[in-house]
């Protein structure tokens, strides 16, 4: 059982509320023209097995809470972990305190009153699961034990982890706007170690879901790590060269991470963008679309209304192959004189439009060249676009898997990769936030031998 | 004001909870008992303040205070942990009941709760937050802000941040041992953008120690990362594009020793090798880098980032030799894998917080100096890269494969230093990239304070350090075939 206080979750909800509505209140007493607060409460159950045995269990319990106030155009903000009645107060004499020294910002302030979400739709985010300590091993246990048996060279494992948690978020302003709700998240993983002579090779899979009964089963996420880690045996190096580079479809994700901090606000008023002054312009194909949608029912990151309390609203990034938007909240917004698009605390739930490809056309259109599984180090420069990241993969040629492939790197500048975007597969097949099918890239250098 | 971090740590945790040593006693009846092998209570108190400079003017500051309690209970490889961030006794109960549900039977033994005596001070336990005024702290970033400023007419954008934190942790063994530790850690960092004609480059520089703030007001240190961030991104932004394929590399002195905390110290973990899903398992005796090559893992270097006087298991911390002439040695273990596989912690048991299950990590990793003049090791290379400034990296502990992104790099042509190239990923093979070590530099240095290292979704800081370093034969990531 969970350590959770068993307090119905209406009642919390209206206790956190209350909490921000004291916070707010307190800001004010101290001198405060306008306030925003946010509180969260979570609680979960994460059990891990290594080789039939369990390993852990942990009972994971999270406040949190965070303030910020304005006097006029000067800000300061504190947060703690403590709920009581003292902390907060501390909390806003200590975001008081600072506000006192921080310099006058002109973009220092609320998001305009009229933009916050009038209507706070129910998108289907809270399914609690009421799942023993017992149970959540059986699962894990389940899950590693299809791992362990899909194939006689998998001699050793890292384990299966199944984690269920609920929480709430609220977050309220001094506009009079103060709104919160309930969500859940479940997740289960397994990674295992595969043999084959001296070579040793390891990788994972993972399923996650607001609903229980979304998740994939035990079954198929144990035999998906296994048959990804028994692909990698024999991995080789290859000749330096340059060639057509395939992301498949969880990795391609990277990408349109890229994307998404390029064209977030904090990145163009800094100029820290390599799509900076690019709003407009094409940078990908035309047949590419990228379209975001935070109302997506049960979406991992699906919101009603966003850091600032303005309401999120779908809308196409990239329509045609054009850059549509930055991606804006109240200050960023401000800084660039243009309007919030509702992404304070980032963007939620992505899809690429998808071709007809499945992976094996995908593959007989690349001919010759890589196929990445997966990346290794962070070498991306945001202001340039210029890229440069470990990788493991497959080497294909005739549209055929030849052999696994790993210790070389792959480069080339995001720019240049997305406009070479020959095709994005059908081939979306994991659970994440960003949908996406696999990118076929016309050409990228590869470091090897 | 006090000194002594035990007295420290009950004022400032136990006190404002209430809670007794009659308290500490009953929870650890209830945690530990004869079917649990071991388990321990830790709590924390951390106070962290930051401030931030953007467009020449302070935009914001945010105080933050977290505290709670872990409590953790073992049988056999299976670990039972609940926290709490309320400090109560009843809810410290409640969650040592559901860490110790785990072990199911067996009776709680009586123990005596007793201090143990901090013998060591590697920092002061002085609390940075309160080591310079405010206005001082807005006034170091605005130096920061005119010094980068002046230094180059191409710099357009400038970030400064300043942040210290105190972290206050007590430890409760289940043999009553109680030790605590107060533990300071500062860190200032600048970046800048500087742009020329059409293009654009960014540099970041910064330091950080355990110490107060002061720290950056001496040797002019603040400053000089200003000018060091300048620097970086004035050079990018004449560099060329990198060479791709497996070459020479010399690698500079200090940070560029991200090397080893990859290439090997993961992989020297020892819960990786309980587990067998190291690709340095078993290895202990075996060759497993060039003759000259002593590479250690010391949390005892007096203010250093990844300094501790105790880690967060209350074992004093240590320097431990990992490998020694090309020799391995040694794994880093906390007390559960030491126990496991019968040896003794190695005082490398670390958590984020007390919300996170302690494992085996990494302190300040670096390796003893050679002999070589750096400036000899690079005329001995026909062409190759030198590599000086790095970002981050990443291993695969079980293929052992490893990255780390170089931010400052130049070709070395005919045994000279020439012009500078883009940032590139470096890849290579951990078990046998140190055997390809062919020349060691006499001009060890560490790093300057800014490494924070992420296993398993925790992250904790971290030194790493070494000499100039010729390696024959590491893979460059750049474009230019």
């Amino acid at each position: 059982m969970s350590i959770a206080a068993t307090e119905d979750t209406a009642e919390r909800l209206a206790r956190l509320k209350q909490t921000i509505e004291d916070l707010l209140k307190e800001a004010k007493r101290r001198g405060a023209t306008a306030a925003e607060a946010s509180v969260g409460s979570s609680a979960g159950l994460e059990v891990s097995v290594r080789l039939g045995e369990v390993e852990t269990v942990e009972h994971t319990r999270d406040n949190g809470l965070g303030i910020t106030v304005y006097f006029g155009n000067r800000k300061g903000s504190a947060s703690t972990s403590d709920l009581s009645t003292g902390a907060l107060r501390d909390a806003v004499k200590a975001a008081c305190a600072i506000a006192e020294h921080t310099q006058e910002d002109p973009c220092a302030h609320l998001a305009d009153a009229a933009l916050m979400a009038a209507e706070i739709p129910d998108l289907d985010l809270y399914h609690p699961w009421h799942l023993g300590v017992e149970d959540a091993i059986e699962i894990a246990a389940a899950c590693e034990d299809s791992a362990r048996g899909y194939d006689p060279r998998i001699v050793n494992s890292e384990g299966a982890s199944l984690s269920t948690h609920t929480g709430i978020q609220v977050y309220g302003n001094s506009h009079g706007f103060v709104s919160g709700y309930p969500t859940s998240r479940h997740g289960l993983s397994c990674a295992v170690i595969g043999q084959e002579g001296e070579s040793l090779q390891r990788d994972h899979w993972w399923t996650s879901a607001r609903a229980a009964a979304d998740l994939d089963s035990a079954r198929m996420v144990g035999e998906r790590a296994a048959e990804r880690t028994v692909a990698r045996l024999g991995s080789r190096r290859i000749p330096t060269c340059q060639v057509p580079v395939l992301f498949r479809a969880e990795v391609a994700t990277g990408l349109i991470r890229s994307l998404v901090s390029a064209i977030q606000g904090g990145s163009i008023y800094r100029r820290t963008s390599f799509l900076l002054d690019h709003l407009g312009e094409r940078i990908f194909p035309d047949f590419v679309r990228i379209h975001e949608e935070p109302h997506l029912p049960r979406g991992l990151s699906s919101a009603p209304f966003d850091g600032d309390g303005v309401a999120t609203r779908a809308k196409d990034l990239i329509t045609d192959g054009v850059l549509q938007t930055y991606l804006l909240d109240a200050y960023s917004g401000c800084r660039l004189g243009m309007q919030t698009t509702g992404n304070a605390g980032g963007v939620r739930n992505l899809r690429i439009g998808m071709g007809d490809l499945d992976r094996a056309a995908l593959l007989r259109e690349m001919g010759t060249g890589l196929m990445v599984t997966e990346l290794m180090g962070h070498g991306v420069n945001p202001v340039t676009g210029d890229y440069s990241r470990g990788a493991a993969g497959f080497w294909v040629e005739g549209g055929e898997i030849q052999h696994p492939v790993e210790e070389i790197t792959i480069a080339g500048n995001l720019k240049r990769m997305y406009a070479g975007l020959l095709a994005v597969g059908n081939d979306y097949d994991y659970s994440g936030s960003t949908r996406t099918g696999s990118w076929l890239i016309d050409t990228m250098t590869i470091a090897g031998e | 004001m006090m000194t002594d971090p035990i007295a420290i740590a009950r004022t400032s945790i136990l006190e404002p909870a209430g809670l007794t040593e009659q308290d500490l006693d009953r929870l650890l009846g209830l945690l530990a008992g004869s079917a649990v092998d071991a388990a321990d209570i830790y709590f924390q108190s951390s106070r962290l303040e930051s401030w931030v400079l953007e467009d020449g003017i302070i935009k914001d500051g945010n105080f933050s205070i977290e505290q709670g309690a872990g409590l953790r209970a073992i049988s056999g490889e299976k670990t039972g942990f609940a926290y709490s961030d309320e400090l109560r006794f009843p809810a410290l109960a409640q969650a040592a009941e559901a860490a110790r549900a785990i072990a199911r039977i067996g009776q709680g033994e009586q123990v005596r709760i007793g201090e143990v005596a901090n013998k060591r001070s590697l920092y002061d336990p002085t609390n940075p937050i309160a080591s310079l005024p405010d206005p001082d702290k807005v006034a170091l970033l605005q130096r920061v802000d005119a010094e980068a400023r002046r230094a180059d007419p191409r710099v357009r954008e400038v970030v400064a941040s300043v942040v210290a934190v105190q972290d206050t942790v007590l430890v409760l063994g289940d043999d009553g041992a109680l030790s605590a530790d107060v533990r300071p850690l500062v860190r200032l960092n600048v970046s800048v953008v500087a742009e020329d004609g059409g293009r654009r480059e960014q540099g970041s520089s910064g330091g950080g120690a355990r110490a107060d703030l002061d720290y950056f007001l001496l040797e002019d240190r603040a400053l000089s990362f200003a000018r060091e961030a300048v620097r970086l991104a004035v050079t990018n932004l004449e560099a060329g594009d990198a060479p791709a394929g497996t070459m020479t590399v010399v690698l500079g002195s200090g940070w560029p020793g991200v090397l080893l905390h990859e290439a090997i110290g993961h992989g020297l973990e020892g819960d990786f090798n309980r587990k067998g899903s190291s690709a340095f398992a078993g290895r202990i005796g075996e060759r497993v880098a060039a003759p000259g090559v002593t590479v250690v893992d010391d949390g005892t270097l007096p203010g250093r980032r990844g300094s501790l006087n105790i880690d967060d298991e209350g074992t004093m911390t240590q320097n431990t030799v990992l490998i020694e002439d090309g020799i391995l040695c040694a794994y880093m273990q906390d007390k559960l894998n030491a126990r496991l596989t019968g040896t003794h912690s190695t005082g490398n048991g670390r958590r984020e917080s007390y919300a996170h299950l302690p494992m085996p990590r990494m302190t300040n990793t670096y390796m003893l100096a050679g002999e070589r003049d750096p400036e000899e090791i690079i005329a001995s290379v026909d062409k190759g890269l030198y590599a000086v400034n790095f970002g981050g990296g990443q291993v695969d502990i079980t293929s052992g494969k490893f990255v780390f992104s170089a931010s400052e790099a130049y070709l070395i042509e005919n045994g000279k230093v020439g012009r500078p190239v883009k940032g590139a990923t470096l890849i290579g093979n951990g078990p046998d990239v140190l055997t390809r070590v062919s020349m060691i530099g006499n001009d060890l240095r560490l790093d300057q304070g800014v490494g924070t290292c992420g296993k398993e979704g925790q992250s904790v800081p971290v030194g790493v350090g070494q000499p100039t370093l010729r390696i024959d034969g590491l893979t460059v990531g750049g474009t230019s075939a």
